[in-house]
């Protein structure tokens, strides 16, 4: 097994054959489950209100991970969806844009011509997205293909089947393999966590993806109940702070799928300072993936703006 | 020898069919016209307001969408559980109003009448106020009334239960789905109000009702984007011009009565009108 980075001994060593893997993974200390729980419901209670709830609201905004993944989805759509990405009030020049769109591969060309030149990525799932069953070859030709339309950003989900059943030498190879058929574009791993049953194994999963090398670690693909829940990415935060510490290197996270109000995003927002650190607070490391939370948070900043409540009158429907 | 300690009641407001606390966790006693506490009411908030546009607005495509007949239906079983409660309803508006019981009853009766003659408009309102307009074509030309949306009712101060039902009947009939602020000091008939559309067949958030200052909550449903009309009876007079020129800064019906309506006489078809908007179709002939 090849690491993708040079890592310190310690994690080098893990990552040596697989029984060394197995044996890093299963030794990570236990998820205390009440404690998570509770620590995530306590930062939801914090109040963020005037001035910081609208400079809450503009950095959630400019997380957002514009999605449409449906079956129906059509050049139209995406185009609309792209024009909304690089302008998402028309009545306010001054509402930042959004990170990045995330659609099919297919869909991919006719995003990346839209939103060239503009500095919002275009990200692509890929690798047999949602459920990750086919092989390894459909799995990377997937990915090329995304890459080669022109996605910045790849949003590829792991073989939870193998995951489950301990073959973490296979997901781990599957996720370095992806990551060379990348190229520059940068790699999102989906866990799936609402598949992983307990924190413990999110816990591994995070490692195991960024031991491979994924640039971001995603809780969701959003056609899984439960997607993202604050405990959840609670836990991917630690990871990703804990690798920070240990290699000095800044890797991201995505809580994808259920997050719809102003207020949930807060919350998400609040959990990544006090669990990862200020330096999350930034497009380059923390993503939303949403469709319909985009429209809640920019009628949230018209009511703090015009101090009256708006409606679902005054943004698009997509 | 009856020592039982009476148990004071502290009501809930009524939004999305379900009975929260008001978000503010306020509450304030309600008492009788001689000053004798009654019961606590919850003093709803901005926030239970703007909870209350929110299942008004959910619940407004199911309720236009049904059609006239079906609502006629629900509304006549609402005045049936009405009827039912007849009696706590003469208690509440004698305590309340500070009248005597015949008169009460008669003001229960009235109010029962006036829900049942509002039910029966649901399906005769489109052959009242649509037509079939003549054209210089070889067109079909249909003009048919439609509901406007979410309505925001202020109710009648005085007239807490004939004047509450003459200000929410018209406005759901025709399909709204409303959010009601109900009289400030003299809330008891409409908080049972709220228990009689909880048990009958209309569907949560048609109707939403709110308990607490008129004065506070008012200006909030006037300037919100997501109301389409507003129902200013209740409003107190140094608010009125306010709330009007806030009303109109999203373009609102608003709908002015004279101050002291008298809610006894049978009313005419303004009240459900002023929620309405005219959609005119052009189909063309013979094909």
């Amino acid at each position: 097994m090849a690491a993708p980075t040079t890592l310190p001994s310690a994690l080098a060593d893990a990552v040596r054959d697989e029984s060394s893997l197995r044996r890093f993974l299963h030794g990570l200390p236990g998820v205390d489950q009440v404690g998570v729980e509770q620590r995530a419901a306590g930062l939801g209670t914090r109040s963020i209100k005037k001035a910081a709830k609208l400079h809450a609201i503009d950095l959630a905004i400019s997380m957002v991970d514009l999605t449409t993944l449906e079956g129906a989805d059509t050049p139209g759509k995406v185009r609309g969806l792209a024009a909304k990405a690089r302008r998402p009030d028309p009545d306010r020049p001054d509402v930042p844009k959004v990170a990045a769109v995330c659609v099919y591969p297919d869909m991919v060309k006719t995003a990346a011509d839209e939103l060239r030149g503009t500095g919002i990525g275009v990200a692509s799932v890929a690798t047999a997205f949602p459920s990750g069953r086919s092989t390894m070859d459909v799995k990377l030709a997937d990915t090329r293909f995304a890459v080669e339309q022109g996605a910045s950003e790849v949003d590829m989900v792991i073989d939870r089947g193998a995951f489950l059943s301990g073959r973490y030498g296979q997901v781990f190879e599957e996720i370095v393999e992806v990551k060379r058929a990348c190229g520059d574009a940068h790699l999102k791993v989906i866990l799936e966590t609402g598949e992983l049953v307990t924190y413990d194994n999110v816990r591994r999963a995070s490692w195991l993806a960024l031991l491979a090398g994924g640039d971001f670690i995603k809780t969701s693909t959003g056609k899984v109940q439960p997607a993202a829940t604050l405990p959840v990415t609670h836990v991917m935060l630690q990871a990703v702070r804990d690798w920070k510490t240990q290699t000095g290197e800044l890797r991201g996270v995505k809580p994808a799928g259920g997050i719809r109000s102003t207020k949930d995003a807060i919350k998400y927002l609040v959990a990544v300072h006090e669990v990862a650190g200020p330096e999350w607070l930034d497009p380059h490391l923390f993503r939303f993936g949403a469709s319909t939370l985009l429209n809640d948070l920019l009628m949230q900043r018209r009511t703090q703006l015009d101090g009256h409540y708006s409606g679902p009158d005054y943004v698009t429907v997509d | 020898m009856s020592d039982r300690v009476t148990v004071a009641k502290t009501y809930k407001l009524y939004i999305g069919g379900a009975f929260p606390r008001s978000e503010s966790g306020r509450s304030y006693p309600v008492t009788d016209s001689k000053g004798a506490f009654l019961a606590n009411a919850a003093q709803g908030s901005r926030k239970d307001a703007r909870d209350a546009v929110t299942a008004a607005r959910k619940a407004f495509g199911g309720w236009s969408g049904a059609t006239a007949y079906n609502r006629g239906q629900v509304l006549y079983r609402v005045a049936e559980v009405l009827e039912g409660r007849r009696e706590q309803f003469v208690t509440e508006v004698a305590a309340s109003e500070g009248v005597p019981v015949k008169k009460a009853q008669s003001l229960v009766d009235t109010a029962i009448d006036r829900w049942v003659w509002y039910a029966g408009w649901t399906d005769k309102v489109a052959a009242v106020l649509g037509s079939a307009n003549p054209v210089a074509g070889p067109y079909f030309s249909f003009s048919t009334p439609e509901p406007t949306g979410v309505v925001a009712v202020l109710a009648p101060q005085q007239s807490s239960l004939l004047g509450l039902v003459s200000v929410i009947a018209p406005v759901i009939a025709s399909g709204n789905t409303a959010v009601v602020v109900t009289s400030q000091d003299r809330p008891l008939p409409a908080i049972t109000l709220s228990e009689v559309l909880a048990t009958s067949d209309v569907p949560g958030g048609v109707v939403n009702i709110i308990t607490g200052r008129t004065a506070e909550i008012a200006p909030w449903l006037a300037s919100h984007a997501d109301v389409n009309a507003l129902d200013l009876t209740g409003a107190p007079e140094p608010l009125r011009a306010e709330l009007e020129r806030s009303a109109a800064g999203t373009v609102k019906r608003v709908l002015r009565t004279k101050v002291g309506e008298d809610f006894a006489v049978t009313p005419d078809l303004s009240r459900i009108r002023a929620y309405l908007e005219t959609k005119t179709v052009w189909h063309p002939m013979g094909v």
